[in-house]
């Protein structure tokens, strides 16, 4: 049996499109700036500092001329740190979006659950009681990351896993890891302060390429895997029951997000230390300007890493003395957390 | 569209974790009909809609699509056949009519593959269908329950599926919409020959809405068929362990199950022995 339908009136189809298209365009147009100010934020990053070099000088350096001075501070001492600034935010960003969108709840970045202070932890062990190279750090890192997502996962499964379970587990496990990395430093006497901040806050002090090109490596790696689980992240957006209706493998698309959002965090942090809410703050600035509804990952990545640079610079010259850039994002972050838990608590939900 | 595709469960065993929930279950949909399931709490209604859609991986046994059996299916290709409406699904926050209800659409879209004419055809035609048009640009948050359930319905029927599973599609609802929503299914299900299974608390909405019903008791088939033949005072003192009284609804011609409790019952009426209603 055979039935004929009519299609549905012109009118609506149309207005359909044009609903989408303004939408589609409003995040296209937020994409762009964002980017130019990331741009305009690394440019301006390089030239600026304790002495100014032109545009030119710097274009000249990074394509590879050599320019007395310049070629130093700008191509040895900034390009580093400035790429580092974006690669490690752009990770963070991208990461803590993925776990945001996948877990339902804006708490539920990987800074916030103790994974980046698995990483952390991890690495500061790796560098300052084992004294291994910068190879051997990242793996510990990553391997780090990935048992204390596995860990906070498994410990929250309870048919089935709740936010707000995970996200408690996250807390606890989140501050003995802490706990951990400021023992390791304080055994570690010779060890300089601005170097145990790293551990701490995230730090971007002392960026030299050996630090950058892991990273780097990792996110145009793990990036694309990312993006290309970005439909399906939106789909399980609606449910889990939902999305398999919706021809989603919920498990299969869980996994590969998870190892691939861990990954990239314990990269940057073993890069940059776990800079402090970065992965926690990106995703909802950006669904506030992006507005909701499409994928947020390529926007909440470019708010981490202008979040980064801007941070680090004004960490580094808006004040008498030089902050790092964990402290100064720090600072941004806290009163957001605060925020959140009374905004969702007057709302009526218990997180 | 058509309404060939035949879905049907054979000797399937259901269960979670260390509970078996339905027991070596054999049954058929009749395509292009509405066939609604009804039984007690926790008899295993959701279970075998959450089988029969793949959420849940059998025991033993199988559920068979066109002679396929559906675990084996690739998950978009089972997608873009039949859908599900799932008992709880969740909003994103702040996300529009529009935008929902596009969702649905994801069989349909390639990894890389752009919005389609076709992609806004059926959001629009699923808009329409249930009456949701005006609200297209509004946030989902805002809604009422009633219009909530009606685009939830419209992300469903925009994935543009022959056969239409929905688990207790009038939970939270009023009296006003429970009916709006089983007018829609009906509606869909005449205009275009969806095949609609549907899980439903109500009895009474149950045998209206229904072509076929399908009984279960305690994880096993009690009885299927046209409501007049299911809907009996014996299946009720059985699967509810409810006194009951059954006569032919004025306004449907369908049977009508009046419950008889312990209070608030004339003087003179007892449970009437088994006979066929009308």
């Amino acid at each position: 049996m055979s039935v004929q339908v009519s299609g549905p009136r012109a009118a609506t189809v149309e207005a359909v499109r044009r609903g989408r298209v303004r939408r589609a365009s409003r995040r296209r147009a937020v994409v762009l700036v964002l980017a130019l100010l990331v741009v305009a934020a690394l440019v301006l990053s390089l030239m600026a500092g304790q002495s100014f070099y032109p545009l030119d000088d710097v274009v000249r350096v990074v394509m590879g001329e050599d320019v007395p001075g310049a070629s130093f501070t700008v191509g040895r001492l900034r390009l580093p740190r400035a790429v580092l600034a974006v690669v490690a935010g752009f990770s963070f960003g991208l990461a803590g979006v993925t776990f945001q969108t996948m877990l339902r709840n804006p708490l539920a970045s990987p800074d916030i659950i103790g994974i980046s202070s698995g990483a952390s932890a991890a690495a500061a062990i790796a560098l300052v009681t084992l004294s291994l190279s910068e190879t051997a750090v990242s793996v510990l890192a990553v391997v780090a990351g990935l048992t204390v997502a596995l860990l906070v996962y498994s410990l929250a499964f309870r048919n089935g896993v709740v936010g707000t379970r995970l996200i408690l587990i996250g807390i606890g496990i989140s501050a003995m890891l802490d706990s951990v990395t400021s023992y390791v430093l304080s055994r570690a006497a010779e060890w300089d302060l601005q170097e145990a901040m790293r551990w701490l806050t995230g730090s971007l002090n002392g960026a030299a390429w050996e630090q950058v090109v892991p990273a780097a490596a990792a996110l145009v790696l793990l990036g694309p895997v990312l993006l290309t689980q970005g439909r399906n992240l939106s789909a399980m957006q609606l449910g889990d029951d939902t999305a398999s209706a919706l021809g989603v493998r919920v498990e299969r698309s869980r996994v590969t997000v998870i190892v691939a959002a861990v990954g990239l965090i314990a990269f940057a942090t073993a890069a940059a230390g776990p800079v402090s809410f970065v992965a926690f703050l990106s995703g909802p600035i950006a669904a506030r300007i992006a507005g909701p509804g499409r994928s947020l990952l390529v926007p909440a990545g470019l708010v981490g890493a202008l979040l980064v640079l801007v941070a680090d610079f004004v960490g580094q010259f808006a004040f008498d003395s030089r902050y790092p850039v964990g402290v100064v994002t720090g600072v941004l972050g806290a009163p957001y957390l605060i925020y959140l838990i009374v905004r969702t608590n007057r709302a009526g939900g218990s997180l | 569209m058509t309404t060939s595709h035949s879905l049907a469960a054979e000797h399937l065993t259901l269960g979670y974790a260390d509970r078996t929930v339905i027991e070596s279950l054999d049954l058929a949909v009749s395509a292009g009909r509405v066939t609604v399931i009804v039984g007690a709490n926790a008899c295993g209604k959701s279970t075998l809609l959450r089988a029969m859609s793949r959420l849940l991986t059998p025991r033993e046994g199988r559920v068979v699509l066109d002679g396929k059996e559906v675990h084996r299916l690739p998950a978009r290709q089972l997608a873009r056949t039949l859908g599900l409406l799932p008992q709880a699904p969740v909003a994103p926050e702040g996300i529009t009519v529009a935008d929902l209800v596009g969702r649905g659409r994801h069989p349909h879209q390639g990894l890389m593959s752009r919005w389609s004419d076709e992609d806004d055809a059926a959001v629009a035609a699923a808009l329409e269908a249930t009456g949701t048009v005006e609200l297209a640009d509004r946030s989902v948050d805002e809604l009422s329950g009633g219009q909530r359930q009606r685009v939830w319905i419209a992300m469903a029927l925009a994935q543009q599926t022959d056969l239409l599973l929905l688990d207790e599609p009038t939970t939270f609802l009023d009296a006003s919409h429970q009916v709006e929503v089983l007018d829609l299914l009906t509606d869909l299900n005449r205009t275009r020959g969806t095949t609609i299974v549907m899980v439903l608390h109500d009895l009474n909405l149950a045998a209206r809405y229904a072509d076929h019903l399908i009984a279960l008791a305690a994880g096993r088939l009690h009885s299927t068929g046209a409501p007049d033949t299911v809907l009996t005072t014996e299946f009720v003192r059985t699967v509810f362990g409810l006194d009951s009284h059954i006569i032919e609804d004025p306004v449907s011609g369908r049977p009508l199950m009046l419950p008889i409790g312990r209070h608030h019952v004339l003087p003179g009426v007892a449970a009437t022995a088994d006979e066929p209603h009308v």
